[in-house]
């Protein structure tokens, strides 16, 4: 990084720690960070979107689709995070390729399941054979937002699906009484109006699915938490420049400054958020702020 | 996104699917000197420079990506990659799943570091969770402590949660050199497995012919053992 | 070799008792859904205990977050901030390294470096900090009717208490605690994952799914296996508070309570 990191041996104090958290190594790891901040900022909405789908189809009136909705939330709900990401990946990854085989390649004769092998015809790789490493790793990238926002949706969804039920039953049969269709109802009263009650719930969601981004080594993304181990691990002099023993402990210390201040960034907002949305509401900390400011 | 890999030669982006496939080569990037990730954040150590050669001489064009040492036979059966080349040592057990190239460091010792030299090797065992080491701990009767990576195993043996470590001995030479006579090997060592080789899916035969022959090559003109002792000393076992 | 053998065998391999050596190789179902079984053992032992006795903090600390004494409520705000604010594996970490310490200046506390009591004291403070956030919201809403009713009986501190405060806050907690229930039990399976190392391979479900997929190199049947005991260990959790749940408004009309249990708290 900077010229006189040549000879890091003859380097010591601030200018060392200057070369040595710079290296190439480093970098990565500071990539890392906007990894998983990008991360999160697209699964949020894409948990959204698979919980508001959840929710609307478990309060659906038709059976079938209400029966997947619930069992889609209760059943991974019930399954721990980390258990999911230890195989589902591999299983999206494959289901998709099948799927591609089978439009693709409608004509291969080879059996997809060889033993222990999964193959499709070259064409319907994911990403295909001969692209860049950029595609892959937006290829994996891409896996691991769809797993998180598949695990969230099923929380959010159970979020969402109390918050609808907890509209008050009055402001629907007013809707109704004004001659609104059920779909009209649902759009212009139901969903305006759940959010209030959806907020410390999805609030909390979002507390734990920033606490979740420690699990996406699992999922192939190279996190701060890979980055911070493999970093803080002990170095001899033999592969590195700059050895050093154990030193994970700094490492996650750091790590643990960066997940706090996260966390008491979101919370402000959060707390913004909220306040914004109780306003005019007929709840009790709606009063609260009428109260208040008159 | 930083790229953790680079590829060995220019990707042949513009050419059609007739052309070459790129060969996706996962390994782990945390087992020194096997592989390991450097300073500038890519792929290096001993695999790696004998992974580009044999590329080189089988004719392929090679890209590198690194992977979870759990997961890392799903994932090549899976295809996400097209070899492991990670010093896996080639046991029976993996070769019902997948296909081994002939080996490139011959059959190796694991051996035991610890405090002191007379340690009692029945008692508390560190290995990595996973490994022919592990297996070999639960059967040897002694108390078997588990952990999730080889920095740890060696951490423990230091604060003494363990009595002794069993690893492979390569990896544990230049820590036990660097320690400044802290640690020390212990008891005899101990031949595990049947050497290091590629592993391949077992419906690739023509990839695996390709790596064999390229590795056979440079078995005959001693290239091989030259890389040996490059990254394994002097006193490395060679062919 | 029939599966009543291998549940003679591995029923109680987590807890060292059976079989020394686990299976190597030939690998039928019945030992991945014994062993994986088995160790569920880990699981509800590490759940239930930091449950019950994090129900106990989670309560002071609610209170004590509550009050206007900010020697009371400072201490309460920054452990609840610090142990929701950072990931569990990073605790773990910590705590195995503080252990590590206490450790070696005094061996008495040696028990600690051990899954077996370590874990489950980070559990213990993990589920306190949640709950007690959980908690202090359900005070919050205490209708103030309640409270100025239990005042013109002429309850005060401890009756008071005990007979409103406590109950309603429960009451009204109970929904967002379900949920951080079923988050611990969750929880449990990062003790062996990334925390404490694993003694004479008695782990838990995970651990022994884990071995499993390495073994097998095929990750489709034990973590399903292992997904499936955690499917019927969050029905049963279910099950019971929702029995709490209806004990703790049995005295509401039926209407009433229904609204309360799916009004959304806090989940974790």
């Amino acid at each position: 990084m900077f010229s006189f990191c040549t000879d890091p041996d003859a380097l010591e104090g601030v200018k060392w720690l200057s070369c040595y958290l710079t290296t190439g190594k480093h970098q990565s790891m500071y990539w890392a960070v906007g990894t998983v901040l990008l991360l999160l900022a697209i699964t949020a909405p894409a948990a959204l979107l698979f919980g508001f789908g959840g929710a609307t189809a478990a309060r659906s009136r038709f059976r079938p689709l209400a029966w997947f909705g619930k069992i889609y939330i209760s059943i991974v709900r019930g399954v721990p995070d980390i258990a999911f990401f230890l195989f589902f990946v591999i299983a999206l990854d494959q289901a998709f390729e099948w799927v591609r085989h089978q439009v693709k390649c409608p004509d291969w004769d080879q059996e997809i399941w060889q033993g222990n092998d999964f193959r499709v015809c070259p064409e319907a790789k994911l990403p295909l054979g001969n692209a860049a490493q950029w595609v892959h790793e937006t290829y994996g990238f891409f896996l691991a937002v769809l797993t998180f926002a598949i695990v969230f949706g099923a929380f959010a969804a159970n979020v969402l699906y109390g918050a609808m039920q907890a509209v008050p039953r009055a402001q629907i049969e007013t809707a109704e009484a004004y001659g609104m269709t059920h779909r009209q109802s649902f759009w212009r009263i139901l969903v305006p109006q759940m959010w209030v009650y959806a907020l410390p719930g999805l609030s909390n969601l979002w507390m734990v699915l920033i606490k979740a981004t420690p699990l996406l080594f699992l999922l192939g993304v190279e996190d701060i938490v890979y980055w911070a181990r493999e970093l803080g691990g002990s170095k001899t002099a033999q592969f590195t420049d700059y050895p050093h023993p154990d030193w994970r402990m700094w490492y996650f210390a750091a790590l643990l400054v960066f997940y706090l201040a996260f966390t008491r960034v979101s919370e402000i907002v959060l707390d913004k958020i909220m306040r914004r949305l109780t306003k005019g509401q007929a709840t009790m900390g709606g009063e609260k702020q009428r109260k208040a400011a008159a | 996104m930083k790229k953790l890999v680079l590829s060995v030669a220019a990707l042949a982006l513009t050419a059609g699917l007739a052309s070459a496939q790129t060969v996706r080569m996962g390994t782990e990037g945390a087992y020194p000197p096997y592989n390991f990730i450097n300073d500038a954040g890519e792929v290096d150590g001993f695999e790696r420079e004998l992974g580009d050669e044999l590329c080189a001489r089988a004719e392929l064009t090679c890209e590198w990506v690194t992977n979870e040492w759990d997961s890392i036979i799903p994932n090549l059966v899976s295809g996400n990659y097209d070899t492991i080349i990670a010093g896996m040592s080639i046991t029976d057990e993996r070769d019902e799943v997948i296909d081994f190239t002939q080996n490139y460091i011959p059959p190796a010792a694991s051996a035991y570091v610890a405090l002191s030299a007379d340690v009692d090797l029945s008692g508390i065992i560190a290995a990595q969770t996973a490994t022919i080491q592990a297996g070999h701990v639960a059967e040897t009767g002694a108390t078997l402590l588990e952990f999730p990576t080889p920095d740890e195993t060696i951490a423990a043996v230091r604060n003494g949660e363990a009595d002794a470590v069993l690893a492979d001995k390569d990896f544990l030479v230049p820590i036990v050199n660097e320690s400044g006579g802290e640690l020390v090997f212990a008891g005899e060592d101990v031949p595990l497995g049947g050497g290091v080789g590629m592993g391949v899916r077992e419906s690739d035969g023509e990839l695996k012919g390709k790596f064999d022959a390229a590795i056979q090559s440079m078995k005959d003109d001693g290239t091989l053992n030259d890389m040996i002792k490059k990254w394994f000393g002097d006193e490395a076992l060679v062919f | 070799m029939s599966c009543w053998d291998t549940i003679a065998d591995y029923g109680l391999r987590s807890l060292g008792y059976g079989e020394r050596l686990l299976p190597r190789s030939d690998f039928t179902l019945c030992q991945q859904f014994t062993l994986i079984g088995s160790g569920m053992i880990w699981n509800i032992y590490f759940g239930t205990l930091a449950l019950v006795s994090g129900f106990i903090l989670a309560t002071a600390v609610a209170m004590a977050k509550a009050a206007h004494n900010p020697w009371l409520r400072k201490p309460a705000e920054w452990f609840v901030f610090v142990f929701r604010g950072s990931p569990l594996f990073i605790q773990f970490f910590f705590a195995y390294f503080l252990f590590l310490s206490l450790k070696s200046s005094y061996p008495v506390l040696a028990p600690l470096t051990a899954a077996a009591l370590g874990a489950l004291i980070v559990l213990f403070l993990n589920t306190a900090a949640y709950s007690a956030e959980i908690f202090f919201g359900a005070l919050q809403s205490i209708p103030k009717g309640d409270v100025e009713a239990a005042d013109a009986y002429g309850m005060a501190g401890w009756s008071r208490f005990r007979r409103v405060i406590w109950p309603t806050m429960l009451r009204l907690g109970w929904p967002a605690y379900t949920n951080e229930a079923i988050f611990l039990f969750h929880a449990t399976t990062l003790v062996f994952f990334s925390g404490f190392p694993t003694t004479k391979q008695q782990g838990d479900a995970l651990y022994y799914a884990n071995y499993f997929a390495d073994k097998t190199f095929n990750p489709f049947i034990p973590y399903p296996i292992l997904a499936g005991y955690f499917i019927l260990l969050t029905l049963v959790i279910i099950t019971i508070f929702g029995r709490v749940n209806a004990h703790l408004n049995r005295h509401l009309p039926q209407a009433g309570r229904s609204r309360i249990r799916l009004r959304p708290q806090l989940i974790r």
